[in-house]
């Protein structure tokens, strides 16, 4: 009996397979095996042959969206700079997604970095990525040398080791919280869908940390991002990061300097996370690669939070709805402004 | 150097005063706060002003970059909501300016450092009063320490 992730895989080597074979799509954008036990290779896939090296597995942290508008680009026929662009259909490609990646597609076609016509999207409900992290820690001090995945547990084996752990417990926290686990835009389904998850509050963490006193969320944050090395991970793992020259790498103005001085890591994370405000989706790319293990999800979750709650709005969920900072209403809340009877400050 | 100096002086120093940096849009809280000067409405002289053609131009790269950049407060000021030259560059600003608030609040720069009020051209005794008020916050807060880039901590660094 073959288990959910073997079916799942060679249910995309036959759908990626018929899509390049009859020139539906140029490429195919998925996941190949990793050489480490617990990882997997991004992976474009142009030829009908080639695609049988596809896999699926709960190791798929990183989020294919990110790769999706280069890709697309990467297929058009070549052309100079300033050359009219093609009339005509062009090539599309296929993209493996789940609710989260697809909701940055969604998020990609409402910002005009991707054309809905041109992709392909192969839905699969997500059960959960795997923290590499959390197994690692689980088995402190004890190399792992191979993961296999059932359909509930892990089996971990190690030189002198076997030992089996549930999956869930291992579950990443930002999928642990998920509640729209389904893609929002279906082109070839994969697998049976995943029904929205009921979670009371996706955003305990975040209250957790709210519920502190100032001086105590200051130490939290000068502690949790006090050991960034600046390496970009995160924003490079970010389908929402595609600006050509990023804030960081501005030098005039230089808003943010590049040492590892404590006010610019922390203007530097402060920044990146307020540019994602109304378009992050919590897929935690941006936590899995990050070489420090810094939980930088917790400040795009409070932004989504403050998203979801004043403007009622998820990223990605409404594809006919602007994003919320592209829009505004005029009874939009504003008891933080300074000088508007019942505001927040007034008197204070 | 300069940049240290005034940082041991503005600790010694018990009558420290704020240096609050007031982003005021030019149509309706720069010419509020002209009206306040030329009817003689006193306000304390802590705020030095930067003239933004609207509120929505204020980033928030601008304004963490004053706080960075050593201001003890900032003041972010436009049009009152459906008086904005631009139609409705105040509306986007309001929604961008809430959200960086709380976020800024969560962090735990202090509240009370970063202000937004709404002030037109006529209202130049309320620009007074919005001032007064802010600076009032900035100095029972006291010095900024957090978010700001000073010359003793990149050496130390």
């Amino acid at each position: 009996m073959p288990t959910i992730n073997e079916q799942l895989t060679e249910e995309i080597r036959v759908q990626a397979r018929k899509l390049l074979a009859d020139k539906t799509v140029a490429a195919v954008i998925g996941y190949t095996a990793g050489s480490l036990p617990m990882t997997v290779k991004p992976a474009v896939i142009r030829a009908a042959d080639d695609c049988g090296r596809l896999v699926w597995n709960s190791f798929c942290v990183l989020n294919l969206a990110n790769y999706l508008p280069e890709v697309l680009k990467s297929v058009e026929p070549p052309r100079g700079p300033r050359d009219p662009k093609p009339t005509g259909p062009l090539p599309k490609v296929a993209v493996m997604a789940t609710g989260c990646w697809s909701r940055n597609i969604v998020v990609q076609i409402q910002e005009h970095q991707v054309e809905r016509e041109r992709v392909v999207v192969m839905a699969i409900g997500s059960r959960g990525m795997v923290s590499r992290r959390k197994v690692e820690a689980h088995f402190s001090g004890r190399e792992i040398l191979a993961v296999t995945e059932l359909d509930h547990e892990l089996v971990v084996k190690g030189a002198d080791f076997t030992e089996t752990v549930n999956r869930w417990s291992m579950v990443r926290d930002n999928c642990q919280t998920c509640t729209h686990p389904d893609p929002v835009l279906v082109d070839v389904r994969i697998g049976a869908p995943a029904a929205d998850r009921k979670n009371p509050n996706p955003f305990k963490q975040v209250e957790m940390i709210e519920a502190r006193s100032t001086d105590e969320r200051w130490a939290w944050f000068s502690a949790e991002f006090s050991s960034c090395i600046r390496c970009y991970a995160c924003r490079n793992a970010c389908p929402l990061c595609y600006c050509p020259t990023c804030f960081v790498d501005d030098a005039r103005p230089q808003w943010v300097g590049k040492s590892l001085d404590a006010t610019d890591t922390g203007l530097f994370h402060v920044l990146r996370a307020y540019h994602c405000a109304g378009r992050c989706t919590d897929c935690g790319a941006c936590e899995s690669v990050c070489p420090m293990g810094i939980n930088m999800r917790m400040l795009t979750k409070k932004l989504n939070k403050d998203v979801l709650n004043l403007y009622g709005i998820e990223a990605g969920m409404q594809p006919d709805t602007p994003l919320p900072l592209t829009t505004y209403k005029p009874d939009d809340p504003q008891q933080f402004i300074v000088n508007e009877p019942g505001s927040a400050k007034e008197g204070a | 150097m300069t940049n240290q100096t005034s940082e041991t002086s503005k600790t010694s120093q018990t009558n420290w005063e704020p240096k609050i940096i007031a982003f005021l849009c030019n149509w309706c809280s720069y010419a509020g706060a002209d009206l306040a000067g030329v009817s003689r409405f006193q306000y304390p002289p802590n705020i030095r002003i930067v003239r933004v053609p609207c509120s929505g131009r204020v980033s928030a790269n601008i304004l963490l970059s004053a706080l960075k950049s050593g201001a003890d407060g900032v003041l972010v000021s436009g049009c009152h909501p459906g008086d904005c030259h631009y139609i409705s560059g105040n509306y986007f600003a309001r929604r961008r300016f809430a959200l960086l608030n709380n976020l800024l609040d969560f962090v735990g720069i202090e509240p009370g450092r970063v202000h937004f009020s709404w002030v037109s051209a006529s209202e130049g005794e309320q620009f007074a009063e919005v001032v007064k008020k802010v600076t009032d916050k900035v100095k029972t807060l006291g010095p900024a320490t957090r978010l700001v880039k000073s010359i003793d901590t990149v050496q130390a660094a």
